[in-house]
């Protein structure tokens, strides 16, 4: 299947996983605060028992699912990903969970359905960002139904075989190797089917930079720095930068989905 | 008039803390932060982490600059005598501020030159720091009497765009709205906006002696 063949894809590449200690303390996640450190310092106040999921829209069944139901019986699985961040530093991740394809299937996609939004969990008490509204919460994200579908698309759970660490987005959160890290929306309270292109959260603050479909691409750059070339973190004060490869080097994979369209348009 | 003794005081005592502490400290300091980071203390990105806090400990020295002028002015405390060696640490810092950038992190002078020119925020990063070599290269006594005080006066008015370009610098590179870089901006500005208040001839029943007015 595509789910092995990107494991394999990714070891035949010679990628090499960061450290769970790198992973977990190098983190964007606002609700935290601003800094790379605050998520690993304040995460852990977050509440993650119980979790549910609400699912609605355009689903056949929608509802509050428990964690533990959403993903009952489901395979979970190891893929070791690259992943990008639209800062121009990336990781190497070997990620545990169940393709997002999966999920939609237990909860039955209508016809009419064209899109998925995603919402990140809201604990004020917990999380001095949201106090302090660095950006809007909650932060929302969104893809299109076959970048949901595509067997690449994760819905994550763990990181190195544990459970997911909270700074990480624990207790589920989406993984889309092939785009920009912040589409890959963490600790996910809600899923919606729609037919309308969802809004989100970093369009929202600045569309100029941040476009719905954000997928890695070194030809187009952010509009205040390059995104030709990226730092694999943990490489020390004299780590050389490498090259940034289409489609975050699934281009194999995931060209397809957008064969016709113009990539600098739709960024 | 307790707040002029304590003013007197203040200014009594520094006479005798001399300033060259401040470029041990400040050398120390900046080594320190290489080490860390050579050692792998500041984090899994050392170098991003590097030049953030190079970044910022010259614009604090740079604003500690800034003060310098107004607490004279409101408060008759007078730590003139610091100022120098606070400027000339803060373009040390900016100097390595630069060096990482340019050596650890983009690795290759094509790189460099372009992102100078396209990037609007390391532009005027850049100008800033080109507008602080000539103060730096002219901060010491000898400068001063060849140049003569007002035409080395005029070539420090340089700082105030320069850090007003720094605080920009710092704004324009974050993503969302943290509050620390509107801090600084906003401080910045209040710090070069008091000197614009245009300063109260005398009417002042006791003058205190050696307060001459000032901008």
């Amino acid at each position: 299947t595509a789910l092995s063949m990107a494991g394999r894809g990714a070891m035949a590449q010679g990628l090499e996983p960061n450290t769970l200690e790198q992973i977990s303390s190098y983190n964007n996640f606002y609700e935290f605060g601003t800094g790379k450190e605050d998520p690993m310092r304040h995460a852990d106040a977050m509440q993650i028992e119980p979790w549910s999921i609400t699912v609605d829209g355009m689903v056949d069944n929608p509802g509050e699912y428990a964690l533990a139901d959403l993903l009952d019986g489901l395979d979970i699985e190891e893929r070791i990903y690259r992943f990008r961040c639209v800062e121009a530093w990336s990781m190497v991740v070997p990620w545990n969970g169940v393709e997002l394809a999966d999920v939609l299937d237990r909860v039955g996609v209508q016809s009419g359905a064209r899109f998925v939004a995603f919402e990140t969990v809201v604990q004020p008490d917990n999380m001095p960002g949201v106090r302090r509204g660095v950006i809007p919460f909650p932060y929302i994200e969104g893809l299109r139904l076959d970048e949901a579908r595509h067997p690449l698309t994760l819905l994550a759970t763990g990181i190195y075989g544990e459970p997911m660490p909270k700074q990480n987005g624990a207790p589920i959160r989406l993984v889309v190797p092939w785009k920009y890290g912040f589409k890959s929306i963490k600790s996910i309270v809600r899923i919606t089917l729609t037919d309308t292109m969802p809004e989100t959260t970093w369009n929202n603050l600045n569309a100029r930079e941040y476009g719905f479909y954000s997928n890695v691409n070194p030809e187009v750059d952010h509009p205040r720095w390059s995104q030709a070339t990226e730092r694999q973190i943990g490489g020390g004060l004299f780590a050389r930068r490498q090259d940034t490869l289409m489609f975050n080097g699934y281009e194999d994979e995931v060209a397809a989905l957008y064969e016709g369209m113009d990539l600098r348009e739709n960024y | 008039m307790a707040s002029v003794t304590l003013a007197q005081r203040i200014n009594r005592a520094q006479r005798h803390v001399p300033a060259w502490p401040i470029y041990l400290i400040g050398l120390g300091w900046m080594g320190w932060l290489f080490w860390l980071g050579l050692s792998g203390q500041l984090g899994p990105e050392p170098i991003n982490a590097l030049e953030r806090d190079y970044g910022l400990l010259t614009l604090q020295l740079l604003v500690a600059t800034l003060v310098v002028t107004p607490l004279r002015r409101f408060t008759n405390v007078s730590l003139i005598k610091y100022r120098r060696a606070l400027g000339v640490t803060a373009f040390l810092f900016l100097l390595a501020h630069f060096l990482v950038w340019a050596v650890l992190d983009l690795q290759s002078l094509s790189r460099i030159g372009a992102e100078i020119v396209k990037r609007p925020y390391i532009t005027i990063g850049f100008a800033a720091f080109v507008l602080l070599i000539p103060l730096a290269v002219t901060s010491n006594n000898l400068s001063i009497r060849k140049l003569g005080p007002l035409v080395w006066r005029r070539i420090h008015k340089l700082t105030y765009p320069a850090i007003l370009l720094g605080a920009v610098h710092f704004v324009w590179l974050v993503k969302g709205y943290p509050w620390e870089p509107f801090l600084y901006l906003g401080a910045i500005i209040a710090l070069l906006a008091v000197r614009l208040i245009p300063a109260r001839r005398p009417a002042r029943a006791n003058p205190p002696a050696g307060a001459a007015p000032s901008r």
